[in-house]
């Protein structure tokens, strides 16, 4: 009888652990994966592109807004970027400082041309609409490994790429979102596709990129990121076009006197 | 309008003959032009102003870069005709400029604009520029302003040093600008210093930002940008004569942005030969993102002005509270409302301004502002706009 006891309790907690572990390998392997497709990419220094993002309302009428982007790499933190707007006219000039961390909040100012004035938004904003775009503010800032925990769920073929599925939870509790399925193609760790489920967890956006192209034969970008809004049945398009890589940016571009003369 | 090309130095040495050596490499235009009709329902307070109001103005910016866009040289007139008012109709150079960039600091010479501060009601702290008021009534529009303004940034944060050669006297509207006050006299205007506008001002200012905090420190010392309006009899009546004192001006930035607010306090320490004060403004504000389940924004504004001299005070804002919204439909046409009350605390009196606007197609924008003005004691310097409430209607085509 207690030999049976015994036994069936070794047996639960035999159950418990390995289960424990599968869970553990699961999260072990969502991780390994980011942090590779994080790795792999590290070293591109700076980047510069123009961008054109056609938004589309659920009557298919489509309005564009034009503008570049400039990003450097930075050690040990989170990249800077610099996005600058050049239409519509009303808002060209404007322009966006972007400071992002892996840990706690990003920094972020918006220049207003018409008052000449350097204004900090909320860090919090990262669930606003970028421009009222379906891209969301953090939808647009740098992934970095430590902003998420992981989960990996299966592999699964996607544009003729076999790619992992992994499920990352934001950390931040001013996400917009509960989680985002991520689909990694296994031949270059290039993010291919995600999910955004919303705070309730239902399917919220679905994000494709397409057009990759490979850059100092390393580093691959697409060109095209395709965001569809599954609720209001709008869409975002962003077109990347003349994107360099290691164009001799530094520090001094991305400062907040850099952000007042941005044109 | 971008035109990249690589043209011979013949324009930029035409406008900038001295930098010979440069290669331009980037020109731009763009600007807006504005028509703008000013209603108002109530009977004139003074029988030189109108019920309604229209004027034209137009905003050119010419933009040149070359040296790899180290070198930038800038352009900004900018041009009002109005139907009555004779001092509304005007003309400013908003930018005259050449800026050379550095390593760590960077030059910035000539005619400019330059904003410090960090909240939303009244802007304290913000001194570099004289305010354009015929322009708006709510102070928002400057006038350009010569100086020399060195520019470095290190480490600890980003120092400016300015040197300001020449004084801009505040504009205010004429015998039949309306919301005015008919009898200011701006040509007779006096000055504590002997020099004038020829006044040599200076200023330094500090900022920098560690995490969440923006911090800026200033010191100036001038002549006050506020002028105090003395009265004065004349053989038709009395008028007011704006007086310009030397003031040194110490200005405090904070900036925090806690949790989900952004918690914003600006003080001056005005040091003057008739009454020193400390003035201070300060609030938060907190904003909502996508509300609605839609992608609109909502920001909450609320925020205090205190000024040591109490009802004495030259300023609107000596014990004023002030609450707003921000509303951002994040739509095609960016769709904005914007609605801002201050309630004096000492005067009791109250003035509410409502400013939407929305683009229709790619360079067309409009807005519809609405003002309102409520004071019943005549010591009270809104008194004057008592009658003065309106609807403004703006159409803008930008290029």
């Amino acid at each position: 009888m207690n030999l049976l006891k015994k036994n069936f309790t070794l047996l639960a907690v035999g159950f418990i652990f390995s289960s424990a572990l599968f869970a553990g390998e699961a999260e072990d392997k969502g991780l390994q994966i980011s942090k590779e497709s994080k790795a792999k990419d590290l070293g591109w220094t700076d980047s510069s592109a123009e961008l054109e993002m056609i938004l589309k309302n659920q009557h298919g009428e489509t309005s564009s807004r034009k503008m570049r982007l400039k990003s450097i790499e930075q050690q040990n933190d989170g990249d800077k970027s610099l996005t600058i707007f050049d239409s519509p006219r009303d808002v060209k000039g404007t322009a966006f400082l972007s400071f992002s961390h892996p840990k706690g909040n990003d920094d972020q100012w918006l220049y207003l041309p018409a008052l000449k004035r350097v204004k900090r938004i909320s860090s919090r904003n990262k669930s606003g609409s970028f421009m009222g775009s379906e891209f969301s503010f953090e939808d647009l800032t740098s992934f970095e490994v430590d902003k998420y925990n992981y989960l990996y769920m299966k592999d699964e073929t996607i544009d003729d790429e076999k790619c992992w599925v992994i499920t990352q939870f934001p950390l931040d509790k001013y996400s917009g979102y509960k989680r985002r399925i991520v689909w990694i193609d296994q031949s270059e760790y290039r993010i291919r596709k995600i999910d955004f489920y919303d705070r309730k967890d239902s399917l919220l956006k679905t994000l494709k990129f397409t057009d990759f192209h490979q850059y100092l034969d390393k580093y691959w970008r697409s060109q095209k990121f395709k965001m569809v809004n599954h609720q209001s049945g709008k869409s975002t398009l962003l077109n990347y076009t003349n994107f360099k890589m290691q164009t001799g940016l530094d520090e001094k571009d991305f400062n907040k006197n850099a952000l007042k003369r941005a044109r | 309008m971008r035109f990249k090309h690589s043209f011979h130095s013949t324009m930029v040495c035409l406008l900038v003959g001295h930098f010979f050596s440069a290669e331009a490499n980037e020109f731009e235009v763009r600007g807006n032009i504005e028509v703008q009709g000013r209603f108002f329902y109530e009977t004139p307070l003074f029988p030189s102003q109108h019920d309604n109001q229209i004027s034209l103005a137009a905003a050119p910016e010419f933009f040149w870069s070359w040296n790899d866009g180290n070198d930038s040289f800038e352009f900004v007139p900018s041009a009002r005709v109005d139907q009555y008012d004779d001092e509304r109709t005007h003309v400013d150079i908003r930018e005259l400029s050449w800026i050379h960039v550095g390593d760590d600091w960077e030059t910035r010479i000539g005619v400019r604009r330059d904003f410090w501060g960090v909240t939303e009601f009244q802007h304290l702290v913000d001194i570099i520029n004289q305010s354009d008021s015929v322009e708006d009534v709510d102070n928002e529009d400057k006038l350009g302003q010569p100086m020399i303004n060195l520019s470095v940034v290190k480490g600890w944060g980003i120092m400016d040093f300015y040197i300001l050669p020449y004084f801009r006297e505040r504009t205010f509207a004429g015998a039949e600008g309306r919301p005015g006050i008919p009898f200011v006299n701006t040509d007779n205007a006096l000055f504590e210093s002997n020099d004038k506008e020829q006044h040599i001002d200076w200023a330094v200012r500090w900022t920098h930002s560690i995490d969440d905090l923006d911090i800026g420190l200033s010191w100036f010392e001038g002549t006050d940008r506020t002028p105090d309006l003395l009265p004065r009899l004349i053989p038709s009546g009395f008028e007011l004569v704006p007086f310009y004192k030397q003031i040194s001006q110490l200005g405090i930035e904070l900036q925090a942005n806690l949790e989900s607010s952004l918690w914003k306090l600006e003080a001056i320490h005005n040091d003057n030969n008739q009454q020193d004060y400390w003035a201070l403004q300060g609030g938060l504000e907190y904003s909502q993102y996508g509300i609605f389940e839609s992608n609109a924004d909502l920001g909450w504004l609320i925020e205090y002005a205190w000024d040591e001299r109490g009802e004495d005070s030259s300023s609107t804002f000596q014990n004023d509270l002030f609450f707003g919204n921000r509303l951002a439909l994040n739509d095609v046409q960016s769709t904005e409302i914007l609605f801002g009350l201050s309630y004096d605390l000492d005067f009791k009196s109250t003035s509410v301004l409502i400013e939407a606007s929305r683009r229709f197609g790619d360079n067309i924008k409009v807005s519809l502002d609405a003002r309102f003005f409520d004071s019943d004691k005549p010591v009270d310097p809104l008194y004057l706009f008592r009658q003065d409430d309106h609807i403004q209607l703006t159409a803008q085509y930008y290029y």
